[in-house]
């Protein structure tokens, strides 16, 4: 067995794996996150239900239409998004205008009926979704061994955050949404159809939360609580990193995510509270979160 | 069909922030290639016309007809289509854009709007800050980058709202001769200005407003006979 002062290497890399998996899946809901704060100053409490529905979406579409992980990859999102953009439409933009108190209850009450919609009819014993045929197997590193689906995880959701990142920061299209977030009424001054890009940009942030269900199907059973287990968790992390940022966002999610693979080697018992605590850590010293702006 | 040398006509013309009725009745109309005022007091309701014809305001009633268009219905980024150019004031630059994304912000609304290198040469300092966060400029800077971006787009009926405020004489100066310049070029452009020394000897018109009415009109040559009642108003 391979030590290094004591600590076995082979279960602390492990540990780290995993934090690391936890870490994308945390990076990629709190992007999705921060994105729809950013603009619309909603907190979707519906971005976990999103995620499980991606996650239910891939399995059926495997068990009942025969589509595979790869396609359910492209259209599962897409498809969540597009009930993203209808739940904007038609449930939050009709009061858009009142106290945001309301558009979280509404978010709130439709990820409970979601979440209780999938309850009774597939029960809450949780689905198992295979690893597709081209990823599994894995590779053995010096102290661990990699599956391939997991490094897959790892790569894939870097890929999209990374992407999702340059597209707001560097394009364009990412300084409409910037500038819309700073000044929505100046921008529709300018000709730029604002509740159209509010629209885009609600059912782009619970795309991610799609993406995010169909890349956990395999690794997580697919359940309707998998969502709301992970959301609580992903507001510590958005509150540790700051609701302004979206590289905050991104960062936060990966670091929690190791530091919770951390804990569970050396702390175990802490594992499930330590990101609680790094959250009340925070907010005490630097209340806007790490990569937060200060009012 | 109106005249369609009439780049913008308001007809009893209110707006409402909530509760809050603003402007009672405004009537006014400004013709292609004029420079038109609106002087009064803080909180007269000059700002708020602004507003009101880019359809920022709560709720507005009666009619705005731009180039022949009413647009007392019409959404509000659908008005900055027909050829306006607004620039807010407290300058709206955007702080998580630099100069040259704040510059390239605004899309095109007509097709000739002033080339990159054309505003580039106007403004030389936006030029050499051009990778500088917007916020970060020197106050004339902003108010210099605000009305470059309305420049690009080809906007051709500009409203101004307060843009000499609390900058150096230097300045002022640079802003009055391109307002000059842009006049020599045709636009209209709609100004609501405090700095009266500013506005007097570059404007055909003004408007007084005073509670959300507009209680005078004076002519450029009228200014000299009229200036008592102006003190009046504008308490200066």
């Amino acid at each position: 067995m391979a030590t290094f002062l004591g600590i076995n290497l082979f279960g602390l890399f492990g540990q780290l794996l995993v934090g690391l998996i936890n870490g994308s899946f945390y990076a990629l809901l709190s992007l999705g996150l921060a994105i729809i704060f950013g603009l619309l100053k909603i907190i979707n409490f519906a971005q976990g239900a999103m995620y499980m529905l991606g996650a239910f979406a891939a399995w059926l579409a495997l068990q009942y239409l025969g589509i595979n992980y790869w396609a359910a990859l492209i259209v599962v999102p897409l498809a969540v998004g597009a009930i993203g953009i209808l739940m904007e439409r038609y449930l939050l933009r009709p009061i858009a205008n009142e106290d945001h108190l309301y558009s979280l209850l509404l978010t709130f009450g439709v990820a409970l009926i979601l979440q209780g919609l999938f309850t009774h009819m597939f029960g809450s014993s949780g689905m198992p979704y295979n690893i597709p045929e081209e990823l599994k197997g894995g590779s053995r590193l010096p102290f661990m061994y990699l599956p391939n689906y997991r490094a897959w995880i790892i790569i894939a959701s870097l890929v999209v955050c990374v992407s999702t990142w340059y597209m707001i920061e560097k394009t364009k299209l990412g300084a409409y949404l910037r500038a819309g977030t700073e000044n929505p009424q100046l921008m529709q001054a300018f000709g730029i159809n604002v509740p159209l890009i509010v629209t885009l940009t609600f059912g782009f942030g619970v795309g991610l939360a799609g993406f995010a269900g169909v890349m956990a199907a395999p690794v997580y059973s697919v359940s309707p609580e998998m969502g709301s287990n992970m959301l609580i968790v992903v507001f510590a992390i958005v509150v540790i990193g700051g609701m302004g940022s979206i590289g905050g966002a991104i960062l936060t999610g990966l670091g929690m995510g190791v530091v919770e693979g951390l804990t569970k080697y050396f702390y175990p018992e802490a594992s499930t509270t330590i990101i609680f605590l790094v959250m009340v850590i925070v907010l005490l010293t630097k209340p806007a979160g790490l990569f937060g702006k200060e009012a | 069909m109106s005249n369609h040398r009439e780049k913008l006509r308001i007809n009893d013309l209110h707006a409402f922030y909530g509760e809050s009725h603003i402007l009672h009745g405004i009537d006014m109309t400004v013709m292609q290639g004029e420079l038109v005022t609106l002087l009064g007091r803080n909180g007269s309701g000059r700002s708020t016309t602004l507003r009101a014809i880019m359809n920022m305001v709560g709720r507005r009633t009666g009619s705005i007809v731009i180039n022949g268009n009413e647009t007392i219905d019409m959404a509000s980024h659908r008005i900055a289509h027909l050829g306006l150019g607004y620039c807010p004031e407290e300058r709206g630059i955007f702080s998580s854009l630099n100069v040259e994304e704040n510059l390239m912000l605004p899309p095109a609304v007509r097709s000739d709007g002033m080339s990159v290198e054309e505003i580039y040469e106007i403004f030389p300092n936006l030029y050499e800050r051009r990778y500088s966060q917007g916020t970060r400029l020197s106050g004339g800077e902003q108010q210099m980058l605000a009305m470059a971006r309305i420049l690009r787009t080809g906007a051709n009926i500009l409203l101004l709202d307060e843009i000499t405020e609390g900058l150096a004489p230097v300045i002022v100066k640079k802003l009055a001769e391109v307002l000059l310049m842009l006049k020599e070029r045709g636009l209209t452009i709609l100004l609501v200005e405090q700095n009266f020394r500013f506005a007097a000897p570059i404007a055909d018109r003004h408007y007084v407003m005073e509670h959300g009415h507009i209680v005078e009109e004076v002519l450029a040559d009228e200014l000299e006979a009229k200036a008592e009642m102006l003190n009046t108003y504008l308490g200066v």
